[in-house]
């Protein structure tokens, strides 16, 4: 069991995490102290064009050598560590944010690295599986992950996300079971521009991860909703597909009801993604929320048995497992949504500043 | 005087027991011997079966038809000196083949104690966090789809136009086995049930007889070193083709159906002569490297219209290379048949000492495929001496995408393994072609058994999946995860990518 909350304001409108935080902490009986975290989108507007990696160092070593890391492959306009109120949690692993862009230049570096994101998606998975007690918590543009072990107000208070002003926030809290409890493993997981938020327990995450590998995602932190994140990488970035198609290959329909389709042309394309994505599809049950450069979307699996509410209000989307927490957010909530089993609810930007996605 | 070691004196290692209270003497069971064990002797006013202990090798067809319930079958091991390395079957051969001077044949399976890896999997289940699916109400589905696929959504135009995928209803077929190794009547209720079912059933390497022909939607008709049996029409019938390089029971030799067994009907679908001896030679003659395979997969796929093409191999120490030029060569599925794999005929000393496990072959496979990047271009069918639902899914979580049954399937029919497939004389007329033995075997019933065995199994592996918190098969497929090892070593845990109990 885990609770999620989420908030994106359409128009871009920045706020502090305080509504967030409101929002996860109220629904503290689904987590146990043993995660939490938050991830804020355009809260580095001086370095938006960066790659903005947050590393978590077990060590000072780690860090160190995650450093060295860092400036070999990249070229690092600012670098700074992030700032923490330490009197809250004993025994915290450290933070560093890098801001970078790609150190060589695209006709000289490895095949499959070609691109800014590949290369980027490429270095941080090194880093992970090279560098012993150093991960990449986030290197999306303008947007950081900040988590660890400890409930939602403290890492709230450690991480001082009041000082940060995003416009959008995603909200966790842990109650972990199948894996140990511990600062990598606390979500949200990021990768470039997604950052997941997950409550559920990915059965088919041995075959998910094997066939994350033969596309270079290395799974390190120990947790089946890591390979989430990557799963949606590999399909909406890499494979082009779109958020709907996306959500279609992570909780496919039954074959009994693509049998039932009219329409030719969409069951043809069901049928293709089904059995050409097959070892990416999500067994168990799960809700995820996604926050992306243009958006935000939910997903639960296909027979719905982990919760996903959401609502709109006045410009804004706030999605939450429960819907007291949608009111703790914002009191006036109208046009409260609960989707249906595998049904994503997508929220956009207004004003679409991020790539197009259909 | 020739001196004989193995006769006269205790010969079989079996031997039919007469409850001659329960008997009436009715001779039913001498009738069914086609071994010529029994024979009916008379014995004061009344008449009594005797066996006379040469040639029995429990079939149980005496036991299971006699009307009285009056017969069982004893095992009477010769009482040798105990010793640790010559056993009783070691010192019969060497006595037989002493004798005759002949290479020692046998039927079914290896019977050697090589280790059973399925033996050592335990699978995992959901406790508390993930709920279990209980697949008597909830949806639960194992349809496979077999062939060359795409590798993203940017081949959907390519796929959209040569789409050749075969979908079965559940990862099983049955294995090949040609007309002429086993009845017509087990073929076509083998082939029946694959039709029924939505399965693919493997015609071997006989040819096509036309009483088939109404079955070809579901079938792989296969082109092995004999080419028996095929013609321009051979390659419009069948949903795939098969390449038959190498079985597990006789890895790197040829076969060879006797031509006492090529009767009418056989030699009418292999187009060869009555009576002459059907020799499938030990390497196909037109296949001596990788780019010659590329060639005749190339050459079915022509005269097929682009059908999908499945290469068999055994199971043998190189295997995942093999299967990777096989996959590279075109092919779209591969079929590796592993060590325990059965034989209609094959050399004893073959059948025991050649070959790897399909467990560790398997494994070895399939990461190999995924680590070039290829695995998405080829199904990987496994068979060898799968003997029930749970190695079957055992083996689908280690990553094959199928399993062909074969043994499993006789024994559905009647089969009680006792080895002598090669001799022609399957008094249960599975491996036969004797028409009045092979008619012992109606084709309805068989079907129904077949059918019965493969529903049975559906239930069970939809159990499995369900008690994993799994709805669909294709989240088991190569899901290692869901594996674990029992008393395994280091070496073969990381062969088989599982992890240790208790890790």
């Amino acid at each position: 069991m885990c609770g999620i909350v989420g908030l994106i304001s359409a128009r871009k409108q920045l706020e502090n995490g305080e509504r967030i935080k409101k929002g996860i902490h109220l629904m503290n009986d689904r987590g146990n102290g043993l995660g939490a975290g938050y991830a804020a989108y355009g809260i580095y507007p001086d370095f938006k064009d960066y790659y903005a990696v947050h590393i978590m160092g077990s060590s000072q070593q780690g860090l160190k050598e995650a450093a060295r890391f860092i400036n070999r492959h990249f070229e690092v306009v600012h670098n700074r560590a992030i700032p923490v109120w330490d009197k809250i949690i004993r025994d915290h692993p450290f933070f560093n944010l890098f801001f970078v862009s790609p150190g060589i230049s695209a006709e000289k570096r490895l095949p499959g690295e070609e691109s800014d994101d590949d290369y980027v998606v490429s270095k941080c998975m090194q880093l992970n599986k090279t560098i012993e007690g150093a991960y990449t918590c986030s290197n999306g543009k303008n947007l950081g992950v900040f988590k660890g072990v400890g409930t939602p107000l403290d890492i709230y208070d450690f991480f001082r996300l009041d000082e940060y002003a995003a416009y959008s926030w995603l909200g966790h809290n842990r109650f972990p079971t199948n894996t140990p409890g511990w600062w990598g493993g606390a979500h949200p997981f990021n990768i470039l521009e997604f950052s997941i938020v997950h409550n559920g327990e990915i059965s088919s995450y041995g075959i998910n991860r094997r066939y994350l590998e033969s596309f270079g995602y290395f799974c390190q932190l120990q947790t089946d909703s890591e390979a989430v994140a990557y799963l949606i990488d590999l399909l909406i970035r890499r494979h082009g597909l779109s958020i709907s198609e996306a959500t279609t290959v992570l909780a496919p329909p039954y074959w009994k009801s693509m049998e039932r389709i009219e329409d030719p042309d969409q069951k043809d394309l069901l049928t293709f993604l089904r059995t050409t994505y097959e070892q990416g599809m999500l067994n168990g049950p799960f809700a995820v929320l996604t926050a992306f450069e243009g958006g935000m979307f939910s997903l639960t699996d296909n027979t719905k048995l982990r919760p996903m509410t959401a609502a709109t209000h006045n410009g804004y989307t706030y999605f939450a497992s429960e819907i007291a927490s949608l009111y703790e957010m914002e009191e006036a909530v109208e046009d409260i949504i609960t989707p249906r089993a595998g049904q994503p609810i997508i929220a956009r930007f207004e004003t679409e500043t991020g790539k197009a996605y259909r | 005087m020739e001196q004989r070691l193995d006769r006269p004196g205790p010969q079989s290692l079996f031997q039919p027991v007469f409850d001659l209270d329960r008997c009436d003497g009715c001779g039913e069971c001498a009738l069914q011997c086609t071994f010529n064990e029994i024979r009916i002797e008379p014995r004061g006013d009344r008449k009594i079966p005797t066996a006379n202990r040469r040639s029995c090798g429990a079939c149980h067809r005496c036991e299971v038809t006699c009307p009285r319930q009056a017969i069982y079958i004893e095992e009477r091991p010769l009482a040798l000196r105990r010793h640790g390395i010559w056993k009783s079957s070691d010192l019969k051969r060497v006595h037989q083949q002493s004798a005759s001077g002949a290479v020692n044949l046998t039927g079914f399976g290896s019977e050697t104690d090589l280790p059973s890896y399925w033996d050592r999997l335990v699978f995992n289940a959901c406790q508390v966090t993930n709920p279990s699916i209980d697949p008597q109400r909830e949806p639960m589905e194992t349809i496979t789809v077999l062939g060359r696929k795409a590798a993203s959504k940017k081949d959907y135009e390519n796929a959209k136009a040569g789409n050749k995928l075969i979908r079965i209803s559940l990862p099983v077929v049955f294995a090949p086995m040609s007309y002429g190794s086993i009845s017509l009547n087990l073929q076509k209720a083998l082939a029946r049930t694959a039709s029924e079912k939505e399965l693919l059933w493997y015609s071997g390497e006989g040819g096509l007889h036309e009483d088939l022909y109404p079955y070809t939607g579901h079938s792989i008709l296969q082109v092995a070193s004999g080419r028996f049996g095929i013609t321009p029409q051979y390659f419009q019938k069948a949903r795939a083709y098969q390449i038959k390089i190498g079985q597990g029971a006789k890895p790197g030799i040829g076969g060879h159906l006797p031509g006492e067994k090529v009767l009418p009907g056989i030699s009418e679908t292999r187009m060869i002569p009555e009576g002459s001896d059907a020799i499938s030679p030990a390497p196909q003659h037109d296949i001596y490297s990788i780019e010659d395979l590329r060639l005749l997969i190339y050459a079915i796929k022509e005269a097929s219209g682009y059908k999908p093409v499945c290469v068999k191999i055994a199971a043998v120490h190189n295997a995942p290379a093999i299967a990777s030029g096989i996959v590279r060569a075109g092919a779209d599925m591969v079929y590796l048949d592993g060590y325990r794999g059965g034989s209609g005929a094959t050399p004893a000393i073959v059948r025991d000492n050649v070959g790897i496990p399909s467990e560790l072959a398997l494994a070895a496979v399939d990461q190999r495929l995924r680590d070039e990047g290829i695995r998405n271009q080829a199904s990987l069918i496994i068979a060898g001496g799968f003997r029930n639902s749970a190695d079957i899914m055992k083996a689908i979580a280690l990553g094959a995408d199928a399993v062909a049954i074969g043994s499993a399937a006789l024994i559905a029919c009647g089969c009680h393994g006792c080895q002598r497939c090669h001799s022609g004389k399957c008094p249960w007329g599975i491996t036969t072609n004797d028409p009045d033995i092979s008619q012992r075997l109606d084709p309805d019933w068989a079907y129904e058994r077949l059918s019965n065995l493969i529903e049975g199994w559906h239930h069970e592996m939809k159990e499995i999946m369900g008690l994993n918190g799994i709805y669909d098969i294709g989240s088991f497929r190569g899901n290692r995860l869901i594996l674990r090892g029992v008393g395994l070593s280091d070496k073969e845990l990381s062969i088989l990518g599982v992890k240790h109990a208790g890790e």
